[in-house]
């Protein structure tokens, strides 16, 4: 029986790097509910925000936390611009083409990471990069805590985007009846780009929180990308508490998983969880019957 | 209905009678390499039009049956002494189980589009973790296969034995993916691809038609990449289970053209003409060639979703207009 | 032939086939009428197995067909069409009908020949080569038509097919319908216009708000003004009066 004072560390490390796949994960789920893609790109498009924060701080001395806004602003232009004049053109009536431009969206901006800054991994180092918060059980890194806070915080915010403004309206419209919300004048393109827009901002985010304890190659937005797709996949599709949930699952489960079999080895639960949903679940632990 | 169908056949016959002599034509020892390469990609994209062409299920991991054959094969010739051909066989057979398995658990609920690529795009990622992790996959260093020149061990002399072999291959997929659109089986599963509940009510069955073609797709890619090792004599988890595999495989009758039968030996000279150039203008840096398919995926997506057959039919169908046209106004 | 018996089923709140219970005889055609969002089509998506009943039994010539898959129905020998068509887009007619030929012929020469015939017989034959996408709506009905009758099914269940054609077009698919039951089919059709209702059926059933108000001969259900007005609509008992002397003349 393994110690409490062992297992409740990995279990609250877990928990700060769920909330970040949970964020990756809304991104992805929001792009899936409105457009019923699944945007390959999305690890890609992390990968380029990290770089963004990295050089952002080691060029101009920019804190990843003050450069938040940035590269929220920034992965939301470039999200909005995918969809608006590339992605949302290729379909000519069929989803499986928008599938094969994200995939090549992705591979393009991965070798083109891999081409320009080679497959180095680099990392930063910020004031409180070493700091801890003493819980009394167990300690905490501060980058940690925070990406573990604000991953939620935005999360709460993404909430209230959704529920309570216009945009979040059309965008739900949308989702549900694409015809429907057309008629009543909506601008389906423009939100079909705000959506792709929020979606990849949340990975802006999601850099500028995860770059002060992690670290950056041309290859980090595959680890990711599986993780975020479990998430999705477990959560349900197209469900907001559902890829929360799922993020935190998963963060848990790949934390213990590589407290007992070792960190290759431990990215496997992950996949374990990921058959197991696919068996007996397919639509998820809150997703919609498809 | 019957004309085109023989046009076809014809046409198979004379791609075979053309490519035959080739090796005795060509002195070039990089030539007879590039040709027999872009036969390769040929027949790894034949393998993918199959299942993404005319059952409409597109793979992003099809890297996880040529990396499946191609460890497979290696494995057995390195720890157990199996011959390669023998490899070759087994190879086809462990792809195909690894593609059973995979529509199994996909194909069992529906599930389609994206659900499809993405578990295929992940089971190949999760492969390479293995075959990164294992001491008998040589883990990240990867697998060294010893060389045995002699056709008996599918290691030939001279490139030229590669050339035939690889021919004979895609031949026989072109006369695999002809007889396919004059059968049963193909029309099942073209109509699974255009409308699954329509083909329901018709009596098709989506689960074992969709089932059969991922087997005969994941068995192809699984010998394609039996070949491969053959003929590098190394894979390793990056080459076996990494994207560029998977991302060459669609790209191939993407450009080619999607459910046709002579698209991904089209789309393979094309693109590695395309990558040709590429290489002579950009040089060669790690990447780049990548990068060049990224964008080619792009852009065929955008600008030619029938790829250079559908070309071909826009020009063909423009050309009758303008006659009819020309027709009238006269 | 076919026996519903008690038939009932939800989506969340709403019922949208309550206690449903009829009874199709051999070589009949008989018509399920009613207002729009009655239960009509749900009723055929849980005959074809697209829907599972939650109550409630269907019998086809004796064989329970609950829980069977669309594909197995189809097999033994129900065929459905669609309200709205689901032609496979990117293939020919001759190709579309094939498949549903397909079901009781492994050869290609013998499928398509068979469709065909099945093409001639509904007035396809001109358009055999031509893609599905490229038909008009009165195409497309027909081919949805075709590819069901390819599978040489016993029992034939079309839903709307003369929805959104004109007086002609419509003109042209009843002999169509008539002469498909001549041949041994026995078909239930679902329709909104009621000439063809009165046209071609022996018998119909009024379903309103997932359930079976009234049933008898199309004459005997024009006779009931109180069904007509309350169920087809104000003024429905004057247009049928007035569809049932035009095929008295016809």
């Amino acid at each position: 029986m393994l110690e409490f004072s062992i297992l409740l560390p990995a279990i609250l490390n877990g928990l700060t790097i769920g909330a970040i796949y949970a964020l990756i994960a809304l991104g992805l789920t929001l792009i899936y509910g409105v457009l019923h893609i699944i945007n390959f790109a999305h690890g890609s498009l992390l990968m380029l925000a990290l770089y963004g924060v990295f050089f952002l701080h080691s060029l101009f001395g920019i804190d990843p936390y003050l450069a938040l806004p940035v590269a929220a602003a920034a992965l939301f232009g470039i999200g909005y611009g995918l969809q608006r004049f590339i992605i949302g053109r290729a379909s000519h009536g069929k989803d499986e083409n928008i599938l094969l431009v994200t995939l090549g969206l992705s591979v393009i901006i991965e070798n083109l990471a891999l081409y320009l800054w080679r497959s180095d991994t680099r990392t930063i180092e910020t004031p409180y990069s070493f700091e801890v918060l003493d819980f009394g059980v167990a300690f905490i890194p501060v980058p940690k805590a925070v990406a573990f806070v604000g991953a939620l915080l935005v999360a709460a915010l993404l909430w209230l985007l959704m529920t309570r403004t216009d945009l979040g309206r059309a965008i739900r419209a949308l989702a549900k009846e694409r015809q429907g919300a057309k008629l009543v004048g909506i601008n389906a393109e423009h939100i079909f780009a705000m959506s792709f827009g929020i979606g990849c901002a949340c990975l802006g985010i999601a850099a500028c929180l995860l770059l002060p304890s992690f670290y950056v190659s041309p290859q980090v937005g595959h680890a990711f990308v599986l993780v975020a797709f479990t998430v999705v996949v477990l959560g349900g599709m197209g469900s907001f508490v559902g890829a929360l949930l799922g993020g935190l699952i998963i963060g848990v489960t790949e934390s213990l998983g590589g407290l007992f079999l070792g960190e290759s080895l431990g990215q496997l639960g992950i996949f374990l969880i990921f058959i197991i949903v696919l068996l007996f679940r397919p639509t998820g632990l809150l997703g919609q019957k498809a | 209905m019957r004309t085109p169908t023989l046009r076809t056949g014809w046409a198979i016959l004379v791609f075979a009678l053309v490519l035959l002599p080739l090796p005795l034509l060509i002195k070039s020892e990089f030539w007879l390499t590039w040709v027999t390469l872009a036969l390769f990609y040929a027949y790894l994209g034949q393998a993918w039009n199959l299942l993404g062409g005319y059952g409409g299920q597109f793979s992003f991991g099809h890297a996880l049956f040529f990396g499946t054959g191609a460890y497979c094969t290696a494995v057995l010739q390195i720890h157990f002494g199996i011959n390669a051909w023998a490899g070759f066989v087994l190879a086809a057979v462990a792809a195909g189980i690894v593609g059973a398995a995979t529509g199994w658990l996909v194909f069992r609920y529906g599930l389609r589009g994206s659900y499809f690529a993405l578990v295929t795009l992940a089971f190949a990622e999760v492969f390479r973790i293995l075959a990164n992790t294992f001491a008998f996959t040589g883990a990240g260093v990867g697998l060294l296969v010893p060389l045995q020149p002699g056709a008996w061990q599918m290691q030939f002399e001279s490139k030229a034995g590669f050339f035939w072999l690889l021919l004979i291959l895609v031949v026989a997929c072109l006369l695999f993916t002809w007889w396919l659109q004059n059968a049963r089986f193909g029309a099942r599963l073209m109509a699974v691809r255009e409308n699954e509940d329509a083909a329901r009510a018709l009596g098709v069955d989506p689960f074992n038609t969709k089932l059969l073609a991922i087997i005969a797709s994941g068995a192809i890619a699984g010998s394609a990449g039996a070949v491969y090792v053959q003929l590098f004599l190394y894979i390793d988890p990056g080459i076996a289970y990494g994207p560029s595999m998977s991302v060459e495989a669609l790209l191939v009758p993407i450009i080619g053209g999607l459910g046709t039968v002579f698209g991904p030996v089209l789309g393979a000279f094309a693109l590695h003409t395309i990558a040709e150039i590429g290489r002579l203008v950009f040089g060669e840096a790690p990447g780049l060639n990548l990068v060049l398919y990224g964008v080619l995926l792009v852009l065929m997506v955008l600008f030619l979703p029938n790829g250079l057959f559908g070309l071909g039919r826009f020009g063909f169908g423009l050309r009758r207009r303008l006659q009819r046209k020309g027709g009238a106004n006269a | 032939m076919l026996e519903v018996a008690k038939l009932s089923k939800r989506f969340g709140g709403l019922v949208a086939t309550n206690n449903v219970s009829f009874t199709v005889q051999p070589g009949s055609i008989s018509a399920l009428i009613g207002p729009n969002g009655a239960g009509k089509t749900t009723i055929f998506a849980q005959i074809s197995g697209f829907h599972r009943p939650d109550e409630g039994d269907i019998r086809f010539e004796g064989i329970s067909l609950v829980g069977l898959t669309p594909e197995r129905i189809c097999v033994l020998g129900i065929a459905r069409t669609f309200q709205i068509v689901q032609p496979f887009a990117g293939l020919t007619v001759r190709e579309n009908i094939a498949v549903g030929a397909h079901l009781h012929r492994a050869g290609r020469k013998a499928a398509l020949d068979h469709a065909e015939a099945v093409a001639q017989r509904v007035g396809l034959g001109p358009q055999l080569d031509k893609p599905a996408a490229a038909l008009t709506v009165a195409g497309r009905k027909r081919l949805e038509l075709a590819k069901a009758l390819a599978t040489d099914p016993k029992l034939l269940l079309l839903d709307e097919v003369m929805a959104g054609l004109n007086p002609a077009e419509i003109d042209e698919i009843i002999p169509i319908i008539r002469g498909i039951r001549q041949s041994g089919v026995t078909i239930l059709l679902i329709e909104h216009v009621m000439r063809a209702v009165m046209n071609l059926s022996e018998h119909a059933w009024v379903l309103n708000n997932g359930g079976l108000i009234a049933s008898g001969t199309p004459s005997q259900i024009a006779a009931d003004p109180q069904v007509i007005e309350a169920y087809l609509g104000h003024g429905a008992a004057e247009r049928m009066k007035a569809a049932k002397t035009e095929a008295q003349h016809a």
